[in-house]
């Protein structure tokens, strides 16, 4: 039986600082920092992130490159862990958010709102230390138009015995086609020597910069599927799916049917019922052809000879996830949770079928290209006019003032009182849990934190890490009493031991 | 492959669906048209003074 999918999404935001006199307050690696620090400094005592057991160079197909990669984590940079279990930090110049682990997508669709709204609210901060004028812009989107990219990644659990052979085969078809419902939409095009008029609006921010099948990188020659085998649990029985090939989406909808459905084609995958009959012939290939393509008429050639469009090879993989459904059931990703995925993703693919613009309360792409086409109709705008790709920068803006994806009508599925929750509370069902509510409780006392553990310092005796090499332990249910009742760590580490 | 993606549907409900979506053309279409304008008149608002240096500013680097 497929294990949990617990889950989890990672957010890189675009940031800008406008109005600064001060070149080092530009720099977006200085930028990010002052960004984080005024949000903590406003909101919860700094723990620092724990480095050790950080391998992102093991490779799931059995080798490690530690010492061939640049170093993806810099250690001196701005890296705390949040009171919801979440980690803020600044990666590759930009500031980043990784959510909890969750048990759910619903779950995690609400943290990644909470991340939004944790970066909204750390803009605001940084107003009061920025001299008079200048503002740091942040923006939830996967390009700047010119060729600079920059992720929204998505980690889900699997099972250590599931080869990660099959993996690679069997989810590609999905990571390539699955754009057309989840993709964010772009104005333009970033391959070299493609102009606005070849390509004026295509579906994903991110298909212009894939251009390997299968591989450990994340920063160039991006993978489709990519192989970072670090699992930050217990590696014998675990793997965690990094899956780097997503756009980062304002729509809820899109969000929770591209967290959902994917955990529902991975437990597929695990109980060996999805088959590997839709392999493509060309896997970079096709992920550019339907993202070039708005009228999703283009048909992909299969590895089998066929041809099919991205919306066909979507059909095909929900009616085998509505079989799985029946049946296998859906607890591995929560049965209502899953039910609630496979309602979505069908009303999307057959409103794309019948007339995209019926979905443009859901689907990202959908929503941007109808302002911009809309905008460029009235005011009689060429492609390459810099107000459409200003829309399309402004889609994504976090300002209130300025944001366009919360003015077009999307659709929400979490209430504001949940994503507010969710800002500075953990979930209650995975060792997230145990995480967050030590770090509210004790600030003081726990001097480090990670994914898989926690590192307190309990006075006099040397420091105590707490392993938690199960994300499914730690839950409200198994340790709420005992953090309750306890009034120091040394307590609670002398119960957890007993 | 579309002819079996054709039969494999699970037309039935998708079928009911697709006509209570579909009201008298004209009037929804006109509905349609007066929302999309009055988004637009805010955007007209919204979107960046001066858009064009806006976008050549917004340059970042390379991420994940």
């Amino acid at each position: 039986m497929a294990i949990p999918k617990v889950c989890g999404i990672e957010t890189e935001y675009g940031i800008l600082v406008r109005g600064s006199l001060n070149d080092a307050t530009s720099n977006p690696v200085t930028a990010s920092s002052v960004l984080i620090n005024a949000y903590l400094s406003a909101n919860q005592r700094k723990v620092g992130w724990d480095f050790n057991d950080e391998h992102p160079g093991t490779d799931a197909r059995g080798f490690s490159v530690d010492d061939l990669l640049a170093p993806e984590i810099e250690t001196h940079l701005v890296n705390a862990v949040l009171t919801n279990g979440a980690r803020y930090y600044v990666d590759h110049a930009h500031p980043e958010i990784s959510t909890p682990e969750c048990r759910t997508a619903l779950d995690a669709l609400r943290f990644d709102r909470a991340a939004e709204e944790i970066v909204r609210a750390s803009m605001q901060a940084a107003r009061s230390l920025l001299p008079n004028g200048a503002e740091i812009l942040c923006h939830k989107n996967n390009s700047d138009g010119k060729g600079n990219s920059y992720g929204c990644h998505e980690n889900y659990l699997l099972a250590r015995e599931l080869p990660f052979g099959r993996i690679v085969h069997e989810i590609t078809p999905h990571f390539v086609t699955r754009q057309i419902v989840v993709g964010a939409g772009k104005v333009g095009c970033e391959l070299p020597g493609v102009t606005a008029n070849d390509v004026p609006y295509q579906i994903s921010q991110r298909a212009d910069f894939f251009e390997e099948e299968v591989g450990l990188e994340t920063t160039l020659k991006r993978p489709i599927v990519n192989t970072r085998d670090e699992p930050h649990c217990d590696p014998t029985k675990y793997r965690r799916l990094h899956v780097i090939v997503g756009d980062a989406n304002m729509s809820e909808t899109a969000t929770f049917v591209k967290l959902g459905a994917t955990s529902i084609l991975l437990a597929m995958i695990e109980d060996d019922q999805m088959g590997d009959d839709l392999a493509l012939a060309n896997p970079v290939n096709a992920i550019r052809q339907i993202s070039h393509d708005p009228s999703l008429q283009r048909t992909i050639t299969l590895r089998n000879g066929q041809r099919a469009t991205a919306l066909e090879i979507q059909w095909q993989l929900l009616e085998r996830a509505q079989k799985y459904e029946r049946t296998h059931g859906l607890d591995s990703v929560d049965a209502e949770v899953g039910r609630q995925v496979l309602v979505l993703w069908e009303g999307i693919l057959s409103g794309l079928e019948r007339d995209p613009e019926s979905v443009a309360h859901q689907v990202d792409w959908v929503a941007k290209r109808r302002v911009v086409r809309g905008f460029a109709e009235r005011h009689d705008a060429r492609p390459n006019d810099a107000r459409l790709k200003a829309l399309d920068l402004q889609y994504h803006d976090l300002r209130p003032e300025k944001c366009l994806a919360t003015r077009v009508g999307l659709d929400t599925l979490v209430s504001d009182a949940d994503v507010r929750d969710a800002m500075t509370n953990p979930p209650h069902d995975t060792r997230a849990y145990f995480r967050g509510r030590c770090l509210a409780k004790w600030p003081d006392d726990v001097v480090a934190a990670n994914w898989d553990s926690l590192v307190f310092d309990v006075g006099r005796d040397p420091l105590r890490r707490v392993p938690m090499m199960e994300p499914l332990r730690g839950t409200a249910e198994s340790v709420a009493r005992l953090i309750d009742e306890s009034d120091t760590p040394a307590e609670l580490l002398a119960r957890l031991g007993s | 492959m579309a002819e079996r993606t054709q039969k494999q549907k699970p037309a039935p409900s998708r079928t009911e669906d697709a006509v209570e979506a579909a009201p008298p053309v004209t009037e929804s279409g006109d509905k349609l048209k007066a929302e999309l304008d009055d988004l637009l008149d805010e955007i007209d608002d919204v979107l960046e003074t001066n858009a064009e240096d806006f976008v050549k500013s917004y340059v970042q680097k390379g991420g994940q």
